[in-house]
């Protein structure tokens, strides 16, 4: 009896943990199988690789949790990279310095990026709009305004400083004879550039502290509660007093924000500003959504969780890429995650979940 | 004594429907009354005018003697009206405390200037009340989605409770429970009029109501057709009063309007 107690404890706890073992376990096997996989360079890698769906995917939890869907971030990303590169070029050939036309090109992008969100919500919460038409609309008018004012071609001709910003490493090191703090060390010789560590992408940090910001908002506070009192049941939130519109439309203005994000990022890693940015990543987005252990009938769902589910696709992605398997072995692969991921959490006993701090 | 809520002439209306027809009504504190009528009656009607659902098209209502408008449910909850519908309104993906808090979080400060909840009083807080209703919930950080119906019925009154509830509206509260269960939640419903809480319990399984209810207030298309002492009527003169078999008290008048 005690035994079978035990058994049952440990199964519980390994479903209950199942997508981080199963993240570890494509870690282990990647970096057993594939050539220099487990590097300090290839995690980085990873890390920058997985920008996109890491940033939509937290965005799009907040939505999820309340039982409704953002389709629209597929092109946000490239509405956003599209509008921060034009602004970048015009300032800049226009005479500002690179850093002036850098900064209003990113703060550019980020509040225009607020409207969409701000119009889904207002559909959705206001006019009774379903989320996956009202959000499937904007994401047609977000990828004709991006083709409009980039006129159908990428943006070039931007900043030249914005590369070491994008492509830039929180720190330097040579084993032995320096240091350098965010400034890429000068005056290197050959020999040394290869030997010189470069640890913390920036784009990585910069995704990472505002990941971090929003996981804070959504599991410590009164905000991220009433999210999950909405997905759970929206009449039991309305009647205990929670403003349910106005929260539905800053939910949405969270997920398009962190689609803007997304396509600052996109010009910062990059270089150019292009209106398909990013699309490719909406579904991707939406499965490390539900790898992470939300469900689309909301009410569920953790950052911690969808980070995982971001990283288990980056991490067999990159692998994929290191054994020189065709990628679209990638799409066969995640869509039986996914399935999995689906299957676990109807199977798996109310126990998995029984006790929790959080909603 | 003076009553605690009293309604004079309340009329609602649907259209062309009446659903509650020029009805008066006063509950005293501490009593516990009970609504008896047939599906359709206006029961449910009558009670969201009175939790702010619905504005009644005429009629007054008075609490603690002040005569009161009540535009909205929160008005309702401001002034001490807690009402616990047929659904229950809990969210069932979150855990016990989180429910009981839920629109009216505690909250405390981290590093000094963010807001963020405060779990621990809140389960404490909880537990208190609970504790005070003779509640027993395995754990407060339990989901709703893993507890039986009664102990829904029994966190959506603590609830209430909680926040200074002085007269507490119960539609239907047993109708989904197995009959152990409903022996609890009268048993409750006892121990809150023991406690000083007026409560309005509508159902229409007279034997619920006969066990608790001080006084039976019998309503019939809108109208209230009768007023009983419970201990001076019996559930063959109620159902003849709910069916339109008895004339009830009020014929004369309603004949008269005709
Ligand atoms: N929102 C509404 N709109 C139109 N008619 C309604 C509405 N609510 C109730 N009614 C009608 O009013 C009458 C009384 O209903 P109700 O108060 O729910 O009765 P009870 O709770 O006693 O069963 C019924 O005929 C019902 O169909
Ligand atoms: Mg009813």
């Amino acid at each position: 009896m005690i035994n079978y107690n035990k058994t049952r404890e440990i199964g519980i706890n390994i479903l209950r943990r199942w997508i981080l073992i199963f993240l570890v376990g494509e870690i282990v096997f990647f970096s057993i199988v594939g050539t220099n996989y487990f590097s300090l360079k290839n995690l980085q890698n990873i890390l920058v690789a997985s920008t996109t769906v890491l940033l939509l995917a937290t965005g799009e939890t907040f939505v999820i949790i309340t039982g409704g869907i953002d389709l629209s971030i597929g092109f946000m990303v490239g509405f956003s990279s599209v509008v921060s590169a034009k602004v970048m070029v015009d300032l800049w050939t226009a005479g500002f310095s690179q850093p002036v036309a850098i900064m209003i090109g990113i703060l550019a992008a980020l509040l225009l990026g607020l409207i969409p969100g701000f119009i889904n919500g207002f559909l959705v919460a206001k006019l009774r709009v379903p989320p996956f038409i009202a959000t499937f609309g904007m994401y047609g008018i977000a990828y004709g305004f991006a083709e409009i004012i980039c006129n159908n071609v990428p943006i070039h001709g931007l900043p030249t400083s914005l590369g070491s910003l994008g492509h830039g490493y929180l720190f330097y090191w040579l084993p032995g004879k320096l240091f350098s703090f965010l400034s890429w060390p000068e005056n290197l010789s050959r020999e040394e550039l290869k030997h010189l560590v470069s640890i913390v992408p920036n784009v990585t940090i910069i995704t990472f502290i505002f990941i971090g910001i929003f996981a804070f908002i959504l599991a410590k506070t009164k905000f991220g509660q009433h999210t999950y009192a909405i997905g759970g049941n929206i009449n039991a939130a309305e009647r205990a007093g929670v403003n349910v519109k106005a929260h539905l439309i800053k939910v949405y203005m969270i997920s398009s924000f962190f689609a803007s994000l997304a396509g600052v990022m996109y010009v910062l890693r990059f270089i150019t500003g292009r209106a398909p940015a990013g699309s490719a990543r909406l579904l991707d987005a939406v499965v490390a959504v539900v790898i992470g252990g939300a469900s689309l009938s909301g009410g569920k769902g953790t950052i911690m969780g969808t980070v995982i589910g971001a990283l288990i696709i980056g991490v067999l992605e990159i692998g994929l890429v290191n054994l020189s398997i065709p990628t679209y072995n990638l799409h066969i692969a995640v869509g039986c995650i996914l399935i999995f991921a689906v299957l676990v959490d109807q199977f798996s006993p109310e126990l998995i979940h029984k006790e929790e701090e959080i909603g | 004594m003076e009553p605690i809520l009293e309604v004079k002439n309340i009329t609602k209306r649907f259209g062309g429907l009446t659903a509650v027809d020029n009805l008066d009504m006063q509950i005293y504190p501490g009593e516990v009354v009970g609504i008896l009528g047939d599906n359709g009656a206006g029961k449910s009607t009558l009670i969201k005018v009175i939790s702010g659902v619905y504005q009644a098209d005429a009629g007054q209502i008075f609490f603690e003697g002040r005569r009161i408008k009540i535009s909205n449910p929160m008005e309702a909850l401001k002034i001490g009206i807690e009402t616990i519908y047929q659904d229950l309104a809990l969210a069932e993906n979150m855990n016990v405390y989180s429910n009981v808090f839920l629109g009216r979080e505690k909250l405390k400060k981290f590093l000094n200037f963010i807001d963020i909840l405060d779990h621990d009083y809140m389960l404490k807080e909880s537990k208190k009340v609970l504790n005070r209703l003779d509640i027993n919930i395995p754990s407060l950080k339990n989901k709703i989605s893993t507890l039986s119906g009664g102990e829904r019925q029994a966190v959506a009154i603590s609830r209430s409770i909680y926040w200074n509830a002085k007269l507490l509206i119960m539609d239907e509260p047993t109708a989904a429970l197995g009959v152990a269960e409903q022996k609890k939640v009268l048993n409750l419903v006892n121990t809150l009029s023991s406690q000083g809480v007026s409560i309005i319990i509508i159902s229409h399984q007279m034997h619920d109501v006969f066990s608790v209810a001080t006084r039976l207030l019998i309503m019939r298309r809108g109208k209230k057709v009768a007023e009983r002492i419970t201990k001076k009527t019996n559930a063959d003169e109620v159902v003849g009063l709910i069916v339109g078999s008895l004339p009830g008290d009020y014929i004369e008048a309603i004949e008269e309007k005709r």
